[in-house]
């Protein structure tokens, strides 16, 4: 690339000849593209039952998150990814602003979490959705430069790694959301083990991982529900009416789906609505009861499909600091995943995380698309495949 | 990149995989192994039975009239369940819900909340998920009211239902006999088995009594159940299926709506005419047919209107119709009441004495007073009379031949020593005419009255021993009346030295039906019909048949075979004669003086039967005609005076009702009850 191709505008350069548009990883986007798809049929079915008077509502709404996400998608993939690395301080502190913003009266309690900040119009904005491709971006900056004559990053940087990361994960706590910070935490072990940090850090990190987990339950840094939804995890019969009721009805709509789903729009404990937030945080039991474990199967397919495409991208990054933004992307993601379909099906606790690209919500498809198009830029520059 | 993140990299693969392959590992149990399982959840969870009720059978008189029959009402009912759901637990509309139906929130609220052991009527006590009733008289202004403004009255059901109505034909109520109708509790499913299956459920009525409840099974259809898709809230999205519910089946009976007016009429007449003189009378009558059993007529006082049985019942009226202060109304005298029958008795001690030797044709001393033992028993107001045979002992009621025939078979009997067998005559005669045994009339409640036997005697002194052996010490300080405190001390120290005993003035008094015997108007009636039809103890049977809401007959109740009763026919005979003269000459011919014998001649017997602490019971036992006679009557009051006086009349007044001998036209055309069955229309 030269510096009057540098001059150019952006849309200019996407149409020529070398461009990023040419040189997309079909292998990434054809997967986010149909599993686009799927996520509108599965939101429309979620929805129209319960919004008689515009069945179509949510609908609208997401396919319109979707073509902002795949503008915001285009622009984060033509960017210069090693450009992000001088931008990465700034992203984070903007994310570190909106997690502030949303502690003041900005804030809005939306389902237990006051993680909602209003900007009208029926629009909110979920800044710690933001936080996470943040934290990616500044963890791969500074993991990514070891000091010279070192394998992996030194004491400083992993103590600064910590810091920083603990940082927007107590805001988040503060509002409280448990699962997103449980994804932060992700992030920074995958990105910290991934970087090559010493195994006597990898081993000591994991132990103060479950030590900090003990002690806030000992504690009480724990909100009571976000106890009872473990509690519930391990027995939901206990309390089927109240903090087990997610996690039965999300089962039964799944189970009673069997291997081919009574259909797209036929779910009938879908159009009764029995499972709470379908739309967002259950959207994989729609399609579990709708499509069947074939269907699911396919979702987790495509999803696997874009992991694995991610990793590649880490393996054939030009640099580390890209290795590092593709596992950290692939980490989040791939951690949300299991977590959003785990608890889905009983195996994982309750936590509100949204199954990436799958689940309505403005905030969580742009970050989504974001980071697919942070691996579409690390791969746009990688070593040649 | 360095190698240890290549590697590092590779572990990382190896993660994603294995936990996405958890994902379709578990995903594969819940979906394809445990499907099944879970599509039985889901379909519990996604719908629910709502049991429709079956419209219920009428319940007709012979002439096909409805006694009880179900009119379309707009019924009001609240879901507890969606109440629950608003904010304020439903304040807010039954607030105004009580405003369009006129009563307060707080009645309403009593009445929705759900009945237990530790909360009293007014009450729900059925399942919370059926809608509960709380008006089935709204008008249609009212319904409108709540149907036009539906997000006012979230959870507020108005409905057209059917429920009870008592059409009360030609006046006649028969409220005792018709029963009433109460939500099916728990127990009551409990104990009657095979209810479950049968669709019953907490939105069910039920036959608490009368032929409401002996024909429960026939009247009350089979309740359909309607499966609705609900969804999460329990709103409902759609039928799943549907079974229709089946109506249940007339009740034609043998009751006549006309005779029963009259009957109700003429213990009403009484009734008046005995408060007057300062009583406070139970009253019963019956009227059966000789031959069959068929019970023409059955009333009862105190009564009530079974229209308080619709619409839900308050504690405060549910209390008043079941407690003394209103004279439990809901209590059929004529089946569950059990009085001493007086004099109407001395048929079967007739019969006894006969069948113990003494000559039917003989003639026997009537002195005003006999001596039985140390105690002087008198004739009614001590008449002394010439000797006279059996059949003047019935026309003038005498009681000193029945006393001496008592206390000579009690010495027989080897007195206050008995016998290692007393043949005690006089008590086994009153068993072979069916009295201290239920009748077997197909109406629930029915008691059996008492024969006070010589066991009786044993156990009745076992039970009552401990306060009489203190009185006959103590005395009654308390009694001011000096002379009525020392007879009650003799009575208890006698009743706690020899009450076990079947003493010779147990005897004596057994022998004119006073005492401790007691029979209820049924049984009486029963018992005349044996001898105005020749000597069978029918069993009586109000139902007649069973015929569907088409027309269709299901089943014909015939009149089940009665008893032979263990009596001489000549001594059958020869009391029909005697009973027949007592209208004519006896202590019934004052009442009887005007009245057209020569068309309809009516026998029977006038009883006064002592009631310690009230006036005495009247009662006349009778049938009709004397020969080839159709039906018996017996009326009996309580608290009023003689026989002859204040039941006679009423009697007359049945018979003349049932023959149009006064002014109405006859009731029973030819007198005759109908062969065959209504037609019985929709």
């Amino acid at each position: 690339m030269t510096t009057l191709q540098e001059r150019r505008s952006w849309p200019s350069r996407m149409v020529r000849r070398d461009s990023v548009l040419r040189r997309l990883d079909w292998g990434l986007v054809l997967p986010v593209i149909v599993l686009g798809v799927i996520s509108a049929l599965l939101v429309y079915s979620a929805t129209r039952a319960g919004h008689r008077a515009d069945p179509e509502a949510f609908l609208k709404k997401h396919l319109l998150n979707l073509g902002i996400g795949a503008v915001l998608y285009a622009v984060v993939s033509s960017f210069d990814y090693r450009l992000l690395r001088a931008y990465a301080p700034i992203l984070y502190g903007l994310s570190l602003v909106g997690l502030i913003a949303v502690l003041t009266p900005l804030g809005e309690t939306i389902n237990g979490s006051h993680s909602w900040i209003v900007i009208g119009g029926g629009f909110q904005v979920q800044p710690s959705e933001f936080a996470k491709v943040g934290l990616v971006v500044l963890l791969a900056m500074i993991l990514g430069e070891p000091r010279d004559g070192e394998v992996g990053p030194g004491r400083k940087d992993i103590l600064t790694a910590l810091v920083l990361a603990g940082v927007p994960a107590a805001l988040i706590m503060l509002q409280p959301d448990l699962g997103t910070t449980m994804v932060l935490g992700a992030i920074l072990m995958g990105m910290l083990v991934i970087s090559g940090v010493a195994k006597r850090w990898t081993i000591g990190l994991v132990l103060a991982g479950v030590g900090t987990a003990v002690a806030a339950v000992a504690l009480g840094l724990l909100e009571d529900y976000q106890i009872a939804r473990f509690t519930a995890f391990v027995d939901p019969t206990a309390d089927p009416r109240g903090a087990g009721y997610n996690a039965n009805q999300a089962k039964i709509a799944v189970g009673s789906g069997g291997l081919l789903g009574k259909g797209l729009f036929h779910g009938e404990q879908t159009t009764g609505q029995f499972v709470p937030e379908q739309q967002t945080d259950f959207i994989f039991t729609v399609a579990g009861e709708e499509l069947g474990f074939l269907g699911s199967l396919m979702i987790i397919l495509l999803i696997g499909v874009i992991l694995y495409r991610g990793l590649r991208i880490a393996v054939h990054a030009g640099d580390q600091f890209g290795t590092l933004v593709a596992a950290g992307v692939v980490c989040w993601l791939g951690f949300q995943t299991f977590e959003n379909i785990g608890m889905c099906i009983g195996i994982m606790p309750i936590t509100g995380l949204p199954l990436p690209l799958v689940s309505y919500g403005g905030s969580a498809t742009f970050a989504t698309m974001i980071a697919f198009g942070l691996l579409q830029g690390v791969h746009a520059r990688g070593r040649s495949l | 990149m360095n190698s240890r993140t290549y590697s590092r990299l590779l572990v990382l693969h190896v993660m994603v995989g294995t936990l996405l392959l958890v994902l379709v590992g578990r995903m594969w149990v819940l979906q394809v192994a445990q499907g099944e399982e879970y599509q039985a959840i889901a379909a519990n969870n996604r719908t629910r039975d709502i049991v429709v009720p079956a419209v219920r059978g009428s319940i007709l008189d012979d002439m096909g009239r409805p006694l009880v029959r179900n009119r379309t009402a707009l019924v009001v009912s609240v879901d507890k369940t969606a109440l629950g759901r608003q904010e304020d637990q439903g304040r807010a509309v039954l607030a105004r819900l009580a405003e369009v139906l006129g009563t307060t929130r707080e009645q309403l609220e009593l009445k929705t909340r759900l009945c237990s052991p530790t909360v009293p009527r007014p009450c729900w006590p059925g399942s919370p998920y059926q809608p509960i009733p709380v008006d089935d008289r709204v008008s249609a202004k009212e319904g409108l009211q709540i149907l036009e403004r539906p997000e006012d009255f979230d959870g507020v059901i108005a409905q057209v239902q059917a429920v009870r109505e008592y059409p009360e034909p030609e006046g006649a109520s028969a409220a005792q006999t018709l029963g009433y109708l109460q939500p099916v509790t728990q127990e009551e499913l409990d104990k009657r088995e095979g209810l479950k299956v049968t669709g019953y459920s907490g939105v069910d009525l039920i036959g608490r009594d009368g032929l409401e409840a002996s024909y429960d099974v026939d009247l009350r259809g089979e309740p359909g159940v309607r499966r609705v898709n609900v969804d999460a809230r329990g709103r409902v999205t759609g039928t799943a299926s549907e079974t229709e519910a089946v109506p249940g089946s007339h009740l034609v009976t043998n009751l006549d709506a006309k005779v029963q007016a009259a009957v109700e009429d003429a213990l009403a007449e009484q009734i008046a005419a005995v408060k007057k003189i300062g009583g406070d009378p139970a009253a019963a009558g019956v009227v059966l047919e000789v031959d069959t059993g068929k019970v023409v007529a059955l009333a009862s006082y105190p009564t009530y209107d079974p229209a308080v049985w619709t619409g839900g019942i308050s504690q405060e009226e549910y209390d008043a119709l079941l407690g003394p202060k209103r004279g439990e109304p809901l209590i059929s005298r004529a089946i569950a009441g059990q009085f001493p029958p007086g004099s109407t008795f001395k048929v079967s001690s007739l019969a006894a004495a006969v069948a113990d030797g003494y000559k039917l044709n003989g003639i026997y001393p009537c002195p005003g007073s006999y001596n039985v033992g140390s105690r002087a028993f008198t004739n009614f107001r001590s008449t002394p009379y010439p000797p006279m045979d059996l059949h003047r002992a019935i026309v003038v009621s005498c009681d000193t031949i029945f006393y001496k025939f008592a206390y000579e078979q009690w010495i027989r009997d080897g007195s206050t020593k008995p016998v290692p067998d007393p043949k005690d005559p006089m008590i086994k005669m009153a068993r072979v005419f069916g009295f201290g045994a239920r009748t077997g009339v197909d109406l629930p409640g029915e008691v059996p009255g008492r024969i006070p036997d010589r066991a009786w005697k044993k156990s009745y002194w076992e039970s009552t021993k401990e306060v009489d052996c203190k009185r006959a010490k103590t005395g009654y300080p308390e009694v001011k009346n000096a002379t009525h405190a020392s007879y009650l001390t003799a009575i208890a120290k006698e009743n706690c030295l020899e009450g076990h005993m079947w003493r010779a003035g147990d005897a004596a008094n057994f022998s004119v039906g006073q005492g401790n015997v007691l029979v209820t108007p049924l049984q009486l009636a029963r018992a005349y019909a044996a001898i105005a039809n020749g000597g069978t103890l029918v069993v009586p049977q109000v139902a007649k048949a069973v015929v569907r809401p088409d027309g269709t007959v299901v089943r014909e109740i015939k009149p089940e075979r009665g008893m032979k009763l263990q009596v001489d026919k000549k001594v059958i005979e020869y009391m029909r004669k005697a009973l027949a003269a007592v209208t004519t000459e006896g202590t019934a011919a004052g009442v009887f003086g005007d009245f057209p014998l020569d068309k309809v001649h009516v026998a029977g017997k006038t009883g006064t039967a002592e009631a310690y602490g009230y006036k005495d019971t009247a009662w006349f036992a009778s049938f009709a005609p004397a020969k080839n006679s159709k039906y018996a009557v017996v009326v009996m009051i309580t608290d009023a005076g003689t026989g002859g006086t204040y039941a006679a009349p009423a009697v007359r007044k049945i018979y003349e009702a049932i023959y149009g001998l006064g002014d109405t036209p006859a009731a029973l055309e030819n007198g005759e009850i109908p062969a065959g069955l209504p037609k019985v229309s929709q």
